[in-house]
């Protein structure tokens, strides 16, 4: 709810919303804001507004479920909910009696919005809090007159960088920015300094604002000089022009919100604030009604709070606490697996065959933790600790009292065995044995554990410090307990984690596999590899199939592939198998020989490498981009589908936070299943049928797919 | 259908469009109206037989804004009774007033029309006029509009062109420019623009650099490599996605000069040159216009010469001699070998790469020169082609008649 109160002649109005853990703007709370703003208005004895929070974050921003409560509706109604916004905060801004923003803490999206539309912004200076327009991260717009006001307030340039970035500042860069008026040291002092400025300032005007001469109230005004350069000026060519090529780069056209977000302040800005709410508000209408926002909602901010508070997780296994860790192998991802654990403040045993071997591992953390001192990341002062917790070591009798073990040696299984043989039992008392395999199956490998059931696969990925996706392995005889702690320990790392089954490839390297997979059928059909290479990154992927291929190494696509041979899964004239062995057979397999699908020069860039024509002579006929991408994209979805119909992942929404966090499936689609939503599951199946006829049977829909397009519902 | 017959050519020299360019302190409306005063005096014209002023002009802001046609016209003492109107196709301005003029006069409205165009580059800078096409993000992201030197380098790209080969033009273009200054070869078009005091301030065109060699050009850096850097190259290749990178070859001295210029055209009937008196020099035989592919820009052309050879029913081995306006190097390289035209037969005075290329002006300079060439040679036949902002082409063909 929100709290009306009168401090002297003072109005405070705090949002205290008992309804949800953080203060959002929602269907609850816009009418009690307003009505709170009414009663203020309405008091001839209050001279000013103070705005404020109960809780420790001022406003979180919009109520995301009443965005997507409207995605599918008639625009009318997506044009309500920010319509009542701006109606109300325009109002805030002209009703002639000062208003100022306590920002206690976070305000983030709508929640900095209502900041935006008072007169002065009074933030409290405290290293928790973040302020920003963020709403792009999300796949839309600031629909509550963020497009407008910023701008007007900072110049468009830094305005347009911060939005189009999403970018969260703390509070003494806010001030540096001019997104925030003042700060204060304490929640009085922002108190004092908020009653100070509106007895200084009875009537405030924003300067985009002007008193109507005939009827006194406060309109927008025409003409208002942008800071730093109008729209109409040489900054404003610059900005729109060079601006709107370099935002294409980074979104090669497929997210729609950040071309609103220029677009509104391109056309909002060549007329006065009264006009332009109304052109943000389609803009906004828009791009909260498309696909893209809906998927990428539902996927990266809805999906992945779930999955962060471990919806996977088995429930009535009480919560677990993993304190020390043991990590076997200090290469570099078991290296990795002890800084991020370290900085958990977890108890790390990191043990190599030689101590020396498990220091270097640990120089690692040495390394990560003095970079993040010197970009002002990492607190100075905590270092120490960090490393404190690292125990290099080459005995594994330090391995005792372990709450959990993962070994990370090199892709064998005999080696595997081994390790597993000597570590699991220093494991304490329930203690779980973990493989950080990215590609042996998990039920193989606990055959060497003496404990079936508390054997896991921990799939990292590279490098850990970065990906935030932890890809969890559930095998045969693996115990819900077993589970819940990896689970639990995944939660304290913060990383995301995923639950898959045991099969080859697991779920993420099983379908990014098939990316690479299609870029070397294309190359096979003489498509020329530039443009195959663009048509991934077009689709938006993060690097090309075949350069991904050399980044994995073209040896290790060799040994799966001929792995899947000799167990049968695998044809003999697989293309991955054959243009592999013949990569392997020229010595080129990779980016680590420099030399693969790319050659590599010593400034670190890279060039395909001119012999593919010879190898690969290009098709008199070359495909459209478009088809490219199409190849590219269908061909992932279709493995996910698989795999969710073989169970090898087990809900839809890890099979989508999967694709984005582990391969870098485009997130615009919302993930690798949400895909075939996105394009429409009708769509889907018709055009792999079309895939399939012509390009091959991969591409084929399973009987099940069909069976659902007929419902037109994917699960 | 009446005829359209060119009377009479008249231009400004070049200065360079700069502060420190010899025509930096001569409002663009002092220029025009210089051509339009001559033009009356040295045919001994009564202005009062013209209908109107046609004039190009791309940046029609500020000085160059309100109708400067219009302004020129009283301004240089013509008539009250004739119009003014100013147009802008981009580049191809000039050659599109001519053509305009042309149609007019073909139709039968009209007698007799003074056609070219204008352009101070030193005074309003190109691009300051703003535009949706390139500032809108909305259209600049759909349609993938890039700076013009983006595209003339794509060009290069796609057609192969390497540095060696766009440097080796630009050499031969200014080496053409200084034999014809040499040999007087635009006395008849030129006239020299003086201030308001009688002394000369420039009488020849000013860029021409004697001694540029492929050497020389050797040593300057690509003009428009640091522009593709800031997201143009990538904007560019969403739609050219069979190229992983666009190569850079054009640069200050292959492209075409900014410059300060003026160019009329007295363009009018059989019956008004029986009038007037004046024989008449050509006459204009057909001309296109054509849109092409925005991104790539300036490969309009081709498909626009295509389009008029069509319309005269001719073929390209018809045609005498060719004006390809040198925006870049790449772009007559390209015409040549779409054509199997012959360097020897194409911009034999040089180009805008040694010469100059005022926006507005430009159409109406390369017709005239053509003219006088094909005069000079006593050729029939003469092409003048412009590539065009946007993505589009424009074409004119021609015919000199007396032999």
């Amino acid at each position: 709810m929100i709290n009306y109160s009168l401090d002297q002649n003072i109005a405070i109005i705090t949002w205290a919303m008992t309804s949800s853990p953080m203060n959002v703007l929602n269907d609850e709370s816009i009418p009690q804001f307003e009505a709170a703003l009414e009663q203020a208005f309405a008091d001839e004895s209050v001279k000013g507004i103070i705005i404020t929070s109960a809780k420790p974050e001022f406003v979180a921003g919009a109520d995301l479920k009443m965005i997507l409560r409207n995605n599918d509706k008639d625009p009318a109604e997506m044009l309500k909910v920010t319509a009542e916004l701006n109606r109300i905060f325009r109002r805030m801004e002209t009703s002639g009696k000062p208003i100022v923003a306590a920002m206690n803490g976070t305000a983030l999206g709508g929640g900095y919005e209502i900041c935006l539309a008072c007169h002065h912004r009074i933030a409290l200076n405290s290293p928790k809090s973040v302020i920003g327009l963020v709403e792009v991260t999300i796949g839309l717009l600031p629909g509550g007159g963020g497009t407008q006001r910023l701008p007007r307030m900072i110049g468009i340039q830094a305005a347009l960088s911060l939005m189009l970035e999403g970018k969260k500042a703390g509070v003494p860069e806010a001030l540096k920015l001019g997104m925030v008026d003042e700060i204060a040291d304490s929640p009085d002092d922002m108190m004092t300094k908020a009653k100070a400025w509106i007895a200084a300032n009875p009537t405030p005007l924003r300067p985009w604002d002007e008193i109507d001469r005939k009827t006194g109230k406060i309109v927008g005004k025409d003409n208002f000089k942008v800071p730093g350069g109008n729209v109409q000026s040489a900054v404003g060519a610059q900005t729109f022009g060079a601006g709107t090529a370099m935002l294409m780069e980074k979104t090669k056209g497929n997210y729609p919100a950040p071309l609103a977000i220029m677009a509104c302040v391109y056309e909002g800005l060549q007329v006065n604030m009264d006009r332009a709410i109304m052109i943000e508000a389609r803009y906004f209408v828009q791009v909260a009604t498309s696909k893209v926002a809906k998927n990428m909602i539902q996927t990266l901010f809805l999906g992945m709070n779930e999955a962060n508070k471990g919806i996977s997780r088995p429930k009535e296994v009480p919560k677990t606490d993993v304190k020390k860790v043991g990590v076997l192998g200090a290469g570099l991802m078991g290296a990795g697996i002890a800084y991020v654990s370290a900085q958990a403040g977890i108890e790390i045993v990191l043990k190599d065959i030689s101590t020396e071997a498990a220091e270097k591992g640990k120089d690692y953390s040495r390394q990560l933790l003095q970079k993040g001192v010197e970009r002002g990341k990492v607190d100075p002062g905590k270092v120490e600790g960090i490393l404190n917790r690292i125990k290099p070591t080459d005995s594994v009798q330090d391995l005792q009292g372990c709450d959990l073990i993962i070994e990370a040696v090199f892709e064998n299984r005999a080696l595997k065995a081994q390790v597993t043989k000597d570590a699991e039992p220093m494991l304490a008392t329930g203690g779980v044995f973990a493989s950080n395999t990215s590609s042996l199956p998990i039920s193989g490998l606990a055959q060497a554990s003496a404990r079936l059931e508390n054997f896991i696969g921990i799939h990292f990925f590279s490098p850990v410090d970065k990906m935030a996706l932890v890809e969890i392995i559930v095998g045969q005889h693996t115990s819900e307990y077993a589970l819940a702690v990896a689970m639990d320990y995944v939660r304290k790392i913060r990383k995301t984690p995923i639950v898959v089954n045991d099969a080859r490839g697991f779920y993420t390297s099983r379908c990014f596999g098939t990316y690479s997979a299609e870029g070397m059928e294309m190359l096979k059909e003489g498509v020329n590899p530039v443009l195959i290479e663009n048509g991934g990154k077009d689709a938006g992927m993060p690097v090309g199939p075949l350069a991904v291929t050399d980044e994995v190494a073209l040896d290790l696509v060799y040994k799966i592939a001929e792995q899947g041979v000799q167990d049968g899964v695998v044809r003999e004239d697989d293309t991955r198998y054959q243009v592999s062995k013949t990569f392997v057979d020229l010595g080129r397999t990779g980016k680590k020989a420099r030399a693969g699908f790319y050659d590599y020069a010593d400034d670190r860039s890279k060039k395909l490498w001119p012999g593919l024509q010879t190898l690969f002579p290009q098709a008199e006929q070359q495909p459209t981009l478009e088809e490219v991408k199409t190849r590219l994209l269908y061909r992932q979805a279709i493995e996910a589908v698989r795999c969710l119909e073989e169970n090898v992942v087990r809900t839809k929404l890890d099979a989508d936070i999967g694709s984005i966090l582990g391969w870098g499936f485009p997130a615009y689609t919302g993930g690798a299943l949400s895909f075939v939503d996105f394009v429409g599951i009708e769509t889907f199946v018709t055009t792999l049928d079309r895939l399939a006829d012509t390009y091959g049977e991969r591409f084929r829909p399973t009987a099940t797919l069909r069976e659902r397009a007929g419902r037109k519902t994917l699960v | 259908m009446a005829e359209a017959f060119i009377y009479d050519a008249v231009r400004t020299p070049r200065g360079r469009g700069k502060s420190d360019g010899a025509l930096h302190d001569v409002q663009p409306i002092q220029l025009l109206t210089t051509v339009l005063r001559e033009i009356r005096d040295r045919n001994q014209l009564d202005t009062a037989l013209v209908d109107d002023i046609i004039m190009g002009c791309v940046t029609p802001i500020g000085e160059q804004g309100a109708d400067i046609a219009r302004t020129a016209a009283l301004e240089a003492g013509y008539a009250e009774s004739v119009a003014g109107v100013q147009l802008n196709r981009y580049c191809s301005s000039g050659l599109e007033a001519i053509n305009m003029a042309g149609a007019y006069v073909m139709s039968g409205q009209v007698d007799a029309i003074v056609a070219g165009g204008v352009e101070s580059m030193s005074r309003v800078p190109m691009g300051s006029d703003g535009g949706a096409l390139f500032m809108n993000p909305q259209i600049v992201a759909r349609h993938k509009i890039v700076p013009q030197g983006i595209s003339a380098d794509l060009i290069a790209t796609k057609y192969g062109y390497s540095r060696q080969d766009v440097d080796t033009f630009a050499a031969e273009s200014y080496r053409r420019a200084v034999d014809a200054q040499a040999g007087n070869r635009f006395a008849r078009t030129l006239v020299p623009i003086k201030d308001d005091i009688g002394m000369t301030l420039l009488d020849r065109d000013e860029g021409v650099r004697p001694g540029t060699t492929v050497e020389s050009l050797g040593k300057l850096k690509p003009a428009f490599a640091a522009l593709g850097q800031m997201g143009l190259d990538a904007l560019a290749l969403l739609k050219y996605a069979q190229f992983d990178t666009i190569n850079h070859v054009h640069h200050a001295g292959n492209s075409s000069q900014i410059v300060d210029g003026a160019a009329g055209v007295l363009i009018g009937s059989k019956a008004f040159g029986e009038k007037s008196g004046l024989k008449p020099r050509a006459r204009i035989k057909a001309f296109a216009i054509v849109g092409s592919e925005p991104t790539i820009m300036l490969t309009g052309p081709i498909p626009a010469t295509h389009k008029v050879l069509k319309r005269a029913g001719m073929t390209i081995s018809d045609i005498d001699l060719f004006e390809v306006n040198e925006a870049f190097a790449a772009i007559p390289l390209l015409f040549m070998d779409e054509f199997g035209v012959d360097h020897s037969q194409l911009n034999v005075n040089g180009g805008a790469i040694a010469l100059g290329h005022p926006l507005g002006a430009t159409g109406a300079i390369i017709s005239a020169t053509l003219i006088d060439e094909l005069e000079r040679s006593g050729k029939q036949f003469g092409l003048a082609t412009l590539c065009i902002g946007g993505g589009m082409g424009i074409a004119t063909i021609f015919e000199q008649i007396n032999f």
